[in-house]
């Protein structure tokens, strides 16, 4: 860009060199890409045969029998259609624990994270001082995998949905906190400053200045979580933490005779992630 | 300007809205609480909260810091065995107690600190307790004959005919007819770097760092910095080699998949956008089977792989694979459908082909987006792939459940936790720098 308006100032040799420099740069960025896209085909290739090698099963005897297992649950499970309707109504009420457990740790996780968030937002914090000691735990709250404080509840408090929910609303409130902060920097600080010349208190500086800037984006990544610990209060039944997870788990685990059962909590699954994700993105699209 | 007619009606309505707002302040709120309050009662969250056991809370912090060297005493063979956590692995050689047990034939003299101390003589233990007095216990054939200071018996001493078990702050002790035993308490984490065997227990640092640098071999004919690395590394209380391969599978796992799904998702995304696509309805059956394979979710799919593939981390990987095509299918259809038409057109306008078109008009564009949130689920699968592993049996998520499962040593627990917690960090940190390099650097970079 910068050659060509030159041009017709200071002649060809100007030109040339502005060209011979740019196609050298460009050689030379094509070069770095050449060679990090390189590093990354070794890594996943690597990577692929160090998987494969430390697996049970090789990736390309699987491949073969991958569709067994779907054929013979389906197979099952079409066998004995006549009792899917059951099943489905058998399973409801692990499906809503299994949503409310989600709800719940999406709602706890929320209020928390809006909190932290307040307090770790530049120019708007209560405490200036503590915004790092905020930022870090929020940082820890999203580090610390969600089983991982699962599981150490449930041996204190023994297998149920509680364990799950405390382990995600502590997940949440640190995702949901980091998202809600940046959120929080980018909303006009003019209401607030007018709030605080006539002498408002904080929390009144927060709700008559902030939130109803805010309010709309910090619904609609509520909603985007909720969809996510859906997902994640399922997966945790499954290691024990009640819900339609923990039956999963006994269906698969006692074998045959009880693919119908898995049937129907596949399917109630998949209805209820399509749905949320549906519902999610209306109620995203109206706000 | 508002007219004098116009007025009260506008203030009406505008009362009306203030109104219904104001209602709505106090409605939103009030669902929230009764929908808590019906989750209070669904939950049972107070038989839950009466069931927790904080015995094992306290076990669990206890064990997550301190260790217990036990020093048990067979009453019918007369036999004494020191061992580090009562486990074999951490058993003393008869000839090198440490130096707080003296065993003398049947007799023993335990040190537990400050004036508390436990002698065994032919099978009689006798416990001293500065400011209680003296304990002294007999096992018998037919249980245990207790002889305590007078006075009303103390919380901390637990009595039957056929046990006494005594907890104070230097240690505890149980005895019942067959077995003396003597729990003494150690802050940190028990052979840690080397088990008993090793000839390197109990070697300081320094000597450590000076052996490894010197040129003398060990009897095995290996210099000293390779038997150092190798005794830590297969140390077999607490697995460092495979804890670190552990580690190794969890983040390939992510990787594999999070790339393998990228790689997959990048040319679908093309066949799915509205721009790009050849054809609509392959279009639309394209959309549906995104949204099929993120619907099916996580969990279902490594149910379904991890039947076919069998236990390990390419089960876990193929499964964050499967799901996170459908989300990066949706996620690269709707950014190519963002794309700007006009560098694309540029590109038509000079006679570049189709081919050129994409690479010069689209891929630059896209690349941002894509990587930002290439990027962003590497960090996230990174986390999930902890959990996926307990599943599929791979990784450091399956180390950490059976250390759950088997309640015994939680110092391998809390050894987990912190190394997850580190891997995780570190994937957060290298992402978020790669996408700050990758990403904010190419407008300036050459």
């Amino acid at each position: 860009m910068a050659g060509s308006s030159f041009d017709f100032l200071s002649g060809t040799m100007a030109t040339a060199s502005y060209r011979s420099d740019y196609i050298r740069l460009t050689h030379l960025r094509r070069l770095y890409s050449g060679v990090l896209f390189l590093v990354l085909v070794l890594l996943f290739f690597g990577g692929f045969y160090t998987a494969d090698s430390r697996n049970a099963g090789g990736f390309f005897d699987g491949l073969d029998s991958f569709f067994d297992f779907p054929a013979e649950v389906l197979g099952e499970a079409w066998s004995e259609i006549d009792g899917l309707p059951t099943l489905l109504w058998h399973y409801l009420p692990s499906l809503l624990e299994t949503v409310n457990i989600a709800a719940v740790a999406t709602l706890i996780g929320a209020i928390i994270g809006l909190l932290l968030s307040l307090f770790s937002t530049r120019g708007l914090a209560f405490w200036p001082r503590g915004i790092p000691l905020f930022r870090r735990s929020m940082d820890i709250m999203r580090a610390v995998p969600e089983i991982v404080i699962a599981l150490v509840l449930i041996f204190i408090m023994g297998a149920g949905p509680i364990p799950a929910m405390i382990a995600i609303a502590i997940h949440t409130s640190g995702a949901l906190g980091k998202l809600f902060s940046e959120v929080n920097e980018n909303c006009d600080m003019k209401p607030v400053d007018g709030l605080a010349s006539v002498g408002a208190s904080w929390g009144q500086r927060m709700w008559f200045g902030v939130f109803p800037q805010v309010v709309q984006n910090y619904f609609s990544y509520a909603l985007l979580r909720f969809e996510i610990n859906i997902r994640a209060s399922a997966i945790l039944g499954f290691v024990g933490a009640g819900g339609i997870g923990y039956d999963l788990r006994n269906t698969i685990s006692w074998g045959k005779g009880r693919y119908d059962d898995a049937t129907a909590i596949f399917i109630l699954l998949f209805l209820t992630i399509v749905l949320v994700d549906q519902l999610s993105s209306v109620l995203r699209n109206r706000v | 300007m508002m007219t004098g007619t116009q007025s009260p009606d506008l203030r009406r309505q505008s009362l009306a809205a203030i109104k219904r707002r104001s209602l709505l302040c106090f409605a939103i709120p009030g669902v929230i609480l009764a929908y808590l309050v019906y989750v209070f009662f669904a939950f049972e969250v107070r038989d839950t909260l009466e069931d927790v056991k904080l015995d094992n809370a306290a076990i669990l912090v206890g064990d997550s810091y301190s260790y217990k060297t036990e020093v048990s005493h067979n009453n019918r063979s007369g036999h004494y065995v020191v061992a580090i956590e009562g486990e074999k692995k951490g058993r003393y050689a008869p000839s090198a107690h440490p130096a707080w047990v003296a065993i003398d034939g049947e007799n023993a003299d335990i040190d537990l600190t400050d004036g508390y101390r436990v002698i065994i003589r032919d099978r009689e233990v006798t416990f001293t307790i500065p400011g209680y007095g003296q304990i002294v216990a007999l096992p018998t054939r037919r249980g245990v004959e207790v002889d305590l200071p007078d006075g009303p018996l103390p919380s901390w001493i637990n009595l039957s005919k056929t046990r006494l078990n005594v907890k104070t702050p230097n240690g505890r002790i149980s005895v019942t007819k067959a077995k003396t035993t003597i729990f003494r308490y150690f802050f940190g984490w028990e052979l840690f770097w080397f088990t008993l065997d090793s000839p390197y227990n109990g070697l300081g640092i320094t000597e450590l760092v000076s052996l490894a640098l010197s040129n003398e071999r060990n009897e095995n004919g290996q210099t000293h910095a390779l038997a150092i690395f190798l005794d830590f590394w297969f140390n077999p209380m607490w697995r460092h080699g495979e804890v670190a391969w552990a580690l190794v599978e969890t983040v390939l796992m992510a990787f594999l998949g999070t790339i393998g799904a990228a790689c997959l998702a990048l040319p679908l995304g093309f066949l799915s956008a509205r721009n790009f696509a050849p054809s609509l309805i392959g279009r639309f059956g394209l959309r549906r089977l995104f949204d099929f394979l993120r619907g099916v979710d996580g969990l279902i799919w490594t149910v379904i792989l991890s039947r076919a593939f069998g236990p390990g981390p390419m089960t876990g990987a193929l499964a964050i694979l499967i799901t996170d095509t459908g989300t990066f299918g949706k996620m690269f259809s709707e950014a190519l459908e963002n794309v700007d038409d006009k560098q694309i057109e540029g590109l038509k306008s000079t006679g570049a082909s189709p081919v050129s078109q994409n690479r010069f008009g689209v891929i630059p564009q896209i690349t941002p987006v894509l990587l930002s949130q290439i990027l962003y689920y590497l960090e996230s699968n990174t986390r999930s792939a902890t959990i996926i592993g307990a599943i599929v049996g791979g990784g450091i998520g399956l180390l950490l459940t059976q250390a759950i499962i088997t309640q015994k040593d939680w110092e391998e627990v809390t050894y987990y936790i912190i190394l997850i917690v580190v891997m995780v960090f570190i994937m957060d940190s290298l992402s978020g720098w790669l996408r700050r390099r990758l990403i904010k650097g190419e407008s300036t970079a050459p």
